[in-house]
């Protein structure tokens, strides 16, 4: 089997970092390439190179596709040749069709006027291939997150791809639609398509990949070869992170106290559509230093139960009652929630959870400004001694606390994100996907820290997607499904088995 | 995995002063063209920039823009825009007029009143942004609209006035001269050297805070520079202003201002807040803060602010005309973006604002004392205020 892209020595330096530092990696032909590393190792970077967003000459090193060394200028020129990249964050224009944006910048016409009937007929074609069952007039934003992904996939396809570049495309997807996105690349591979397949759900790429590429600190560490052996993922955590990572979950000696936080008969309704209702009639509760899971696939209504709970952040109609320490609180409004004691951090870190643009510091007190201030004038001094504070306890790693959110990695933000509602002094936190897109190593001491607020004797209520995360850390697992509680499950009889039963044993009532 | 501590990470290290500045450009770049615009312009209008009589002009002509801008950085901050008040000013001032010239109302009830009244205006349009989310540029395009129109009903088309002089004292009165110098202010050049030792007070104590908590300074050599600067600055402003006529009542009415903005969005809750706001409306809502309530006070502040500038421009002309505030806004708004204020919200400074309102000033006067027409001196301002964004979003992507 021959290669279809050799990349050899790439080198890429920004202004004080090297991002890239002799590089080498080989597709072969047909074969789905796995890349894996921390973030900040440079597997972007890497496909930018690849792809020309950093043109030739701004790198240095070899790119070797389809056996003729390539000098690509722009995305232009690799997209003649057939390599497509699919970003992280999607690049469709909401409030266009399917059809239309699948054919952005490729539109089906003759001197400038389009062929609709041509263009719908591609289209159908194409959805089908994908395995994507709707009509190509549909808009885009009228679709889920995981259907929009295989509208990218379909508008790669438009363009005769050769080799497809997937970065982290299941990051937000639910586990079926993962696994028909994987099937989906199988099925590709079968065609002769080869594929480049970022992702962080090591699992993933156990599954599908044919050989793995690990990159650390911006070099090639290793080339692991799937076809020969099983590699297993704690094999590949191992390249990533360069040692052995004994455990995925820090351990903890579980104190469970008394009951201290109760949710009572709660209901939201969805914002527009005043009679769906998207919560339906929860009941949960929490003890002192525990740690409880909600499970569920997406859209099963965990964020909008827990947005909903937090000052009526979500939905129309929200009627229930919420208590702490058996009194009854009221969570009407955000600020209330939060003098209550109530914290949530959010799932969306940077549309949500921080002001990207200001400091780490301004950040973490965003939330309990009182606690810096003096009859409305903030205490400088006082302020940086917070930040700095959590700054060491939280193992921001920047450079100071004037550093912008903005310019930290995921695993930091997030901790920026938990140091802003640690400082609100909460009782019960509620934790939504708190590792979302964050690499192995930064998940450890997030769980920490968790672990160190449960230890502390707070409430912790943690929404996820990942289940072996809710099995690795809760004390007790909610599972809910279409909006409602459908079980409740110790941590000593949860597993993945009994979650996925549940979900399906109460979708087919 | 890094094992630096947090007292190694975040010592004070000892920048040079040319590292410094390069990391503050931003801050120091504005003031630096200042100085730059008013000594090209004092070197090619020989020398009348800087005369007493024209100096106390730039400040009569530019006081109503710098309190506006005030008003209008909040604004810009929290993500929005307010075109309307050019029109609020207009609408105001012809208020002023028709109270104390028609109806006979004493000009202390009329400025309570007036103000009072820019504060409803503000609250009426802020009501629509902030509750309904109706975008501000078409809430504010709409009172400009309505306001231009109220102006010229209320007035009849014609203009206005005089006023009585308590009133007329609000533009063109000085502060007296409470030690009877004899063609020389000495009550300006006390009060310049009082906010001199003020400013340097101040500055001295939170360096020496920022010392002692080990936080990154300025280097001490530009400390000391900087501060001596300024103070030659003032005082010799004051000095200036003394062998004229001495301080006038406005610039004592902008200063205030001017301090107590700097100091709301620098150091209180709410300034911060409303930076939160305009930088990530939906991260500041959950975090607390109750950002309708904010939006629309950001938009009542305006309004006040409007207020007062309508009655300083009125009381300065003396006389309320409909014409009265005609295309003020465009000259606040871009005050605000030249002094390095960001279109999306959540970045701007007061320094900055007051800063580029006094840009424009600068170069309006410059311009009118060398002769060039109101043609292409608009020309120019247009140029410039690109030339000073385009420079600042090229700064701000390296």
């Amino acid at each position: 089997m021959n290669a279809i892209l050799e990349m050899r020595g790439i080198t890429k330096t920004f202004p004080g970092v090297k991002a890239l530092d002799n590089v080498n990696i080989t597709v072969k032909t047909g074969e789905i390439h796995a890349l894996v590393g921390e973030n900040g190792a440079g597997k972007s970077t890497l496909m930018k190179v690849l792809s020309g967003v950093y043109p030739h000459g701004s790198y240095s090193g070899q790119i070797v596709y389809e056996g003729q060394e390539r000098r690509f200028k722009g995305i232009a020129d690799s997209e003649e040749l057939g390599i497509i990249i699919i970003h992280q964050e999607l690049a469709l224009v909401p409030l266009l069709s399917i059809a239309e944006n699948i054919f952005l910048g490729n539109e089906q016409a003759k001197f400038g006027v389009i062929d609709w009937s041509a263009v719908f007929a591609r289209t159908k074609e194409l959805l089908r291939m994908v395995g994507l069952n709707e009509a190509p007039d549909t808009l885009v934003t009228n679709i889920g997150v995981g259907k929009q992904q295989l509208v990218e996939i379909a508008k790669a396809l438009s363009k005769r791809v050769k080799l497809l570049i997937l970065d982290e495309p299941t990051a937000s997807l639910n586990e079926k639609d993962s696994d028909a996105l994987l099937n989906l690349l199988l099925q590709f591979k079968a065609q002769g398509i080869s594929s480049i397949l970022i992702s962080h759900k090591l699992n993933e790429i156990s599954k599908v990949a044919d050989s793995i590429t690990v990159l650390r600190d911006g070099s090639t560490v290793e080339t692991l070869d799937c076809r020969a052996e099983t590699i297993s993922e704690d094999r590949i955590i191992r390249g990533m992170v360069g040692r052995t990572m004994a455990d995925r979950y820090p351990k903890r000696e579980a104190k469970i106290g008394e009951t201290i936080f109760q949710v009572e008969n709660w209901s939201a309704y969805h914002p527009l559509h005043a009679n769906v209702q998207v919560v339906k009639n929860v009941d949960l509760h929490i003890r002192r230093g525990e740690i409880v899971g909600i499970a569920g696939l997406m859209g099963a209504g965990r964020t909008e139960f827990a947005m909903s709970l937090f000052g009526r952040s979500y939905g129309q109609n929200v009627s229930g009652r919420v208590r702490l320490h058996g009194r009854e609180i009221d969570v009407g409004t955000v600020e209330k929630a939060v003098g209550n004691g109530i914290a949530y951090a959010t799932e969306d870190r940077k549309t949500y959870g921080l002001v990207l643009e200001e400091d780490i510091r301004k950040n973490i007190t965003l939330a309990n400004l009182e606690g810096v201030a003096k009859n409305f004038v903030i205490d400088d001094i006082r302020e940086l001694a917070v930040a700095n504070d959590y700054r060491a306890r939280m193992r921001i790693r920047s450079s100071n606390v004037f550093q912008e959110a903005v310019n930290l990695s995921g695993g930091n933000q997030q901790k920026v994100v938990l140091s802003k509602w640690l400082f609100s002094d909460p009782e019960i936190l509620i934790l939504d996907e708190p590792t979302r897109g964050i690499d192995v190593g930064a998940k450890y001491e997030i769980y920490t820290i968790i672990n160190g607020l449960a230890d502390a004797g707070k409430g912790v209520l943690m929404i996820s997607s990942e289940m072996p995360e809710l099995l690795g850390m809760c004390d007790r697992i909610y599972v809910m499904n279409e909006g409602a509680i459908v079980a409740e499950l110790d941590a000593a009889e949860a597993s993945q088995e009994k979650i996925m039963h549940a979900i399906v044993k109460s979708g087919r009532r | 995995m890094d094992t630096r501590t947090a007292e190694e990470l975040h010592v004070p290290q000892q920048t040079s002063w040319l590292d410094f500045v390069k990391a503050h450009f931003r801050d120091y770049g504005m003031l630096l063209s200042l100085l730059v615009i008013m000594l090209f312009f004092q070197v090619v209008t020989d020398g009348t920039l800087l005369r007493p009589l024209n100096l106390t002009n730039l400040v009569l002509q530019n006081s109503y823009i710098v309190i506006m801008a005030l008003g209008m950085l909040l604004v810009i901050v929290a993500g929005h825009i307010d075109l309307s008040v050019g029109s609020i000013v207009g609408f105001v001032g012809g208020l002023a007029a028709m109270m104390m010239v028609k109806w006979g109302v004493d000009p202390v009830t009329t400025t309570v009143a007036c103000l009072a009244v820019g504060g409803l205006i503000g609250a009426a349009q802020g009501y629509w942004v902030a509750y309904f989310k109706v975008p501000s540029f078409i809430v504010t395009l709409a009172g400009m609209l309505v306001f231009k129109g109220l102006t010229l009903a209320l007035l009849g088309g014609m203009s206005v006035g005089p006023f009585p002089v308590v009133f007329q004292r609000l533009s063109s009165g000085f502060l007296p001269d409470v030690f009877g110098g004899q063609g020389f202010n000495y009550t300006a050049l006390f009060l310049g050297t009082a906010s001199v030792v003020a400013l340097i007070y101040f500055s001295v104590r939170s360096r020496a805070n920022q010392v002692k908590h080990k936080v990154e300074t300025a280097p001490l050599g530009l400390f000391v520079f900087k501060n001596a600067l300024l103070a030659v600055l003032v005082i010799a402003f004051c000095y200036l202003m003394a062998t004229y006529r001495g301080l006038p009542n406005v610039l004592v009415i902008m200063a205030v201002l001017i301090a107590l903005y700097a100091f709301v969005t620098n150091r209180t809750t709410i300034g911060r807040r409303i930076y939160a706001l305009g930088g990530n409306e939906k991260a500041a809502k959950l975090s607390g803060i109750k950002t309708e309530r904010l939006t629309f006070l950001t938009f009542v502040n305006m309004g006040v602010l409007a207020g007062l500038a309508g009655l300083i421009f009125a009381a300065r002309l003396n006389t309320a005309t409909p014409k009265a505030g005609l295309g003020f806004e465009l000259d606040v708004i871009a005050a605000v973006f030249i002094g390095g204020a960001s279109a999306t919200g959540g970045v701007g400074k007061v320094t900055g604002a007051v800063i580029g309102a006094f840009v424009m000033g600068v170069m309006n006067n410059g311009m009118s004392i060398l002769g060039i027409g109101i043609d292409y001196q608009q020309v120019i301002k247009g140029l410039v205020l690109l030339a000073a964004v385009s420079l600042d979003v090229y700064n701000r992507k390296k």
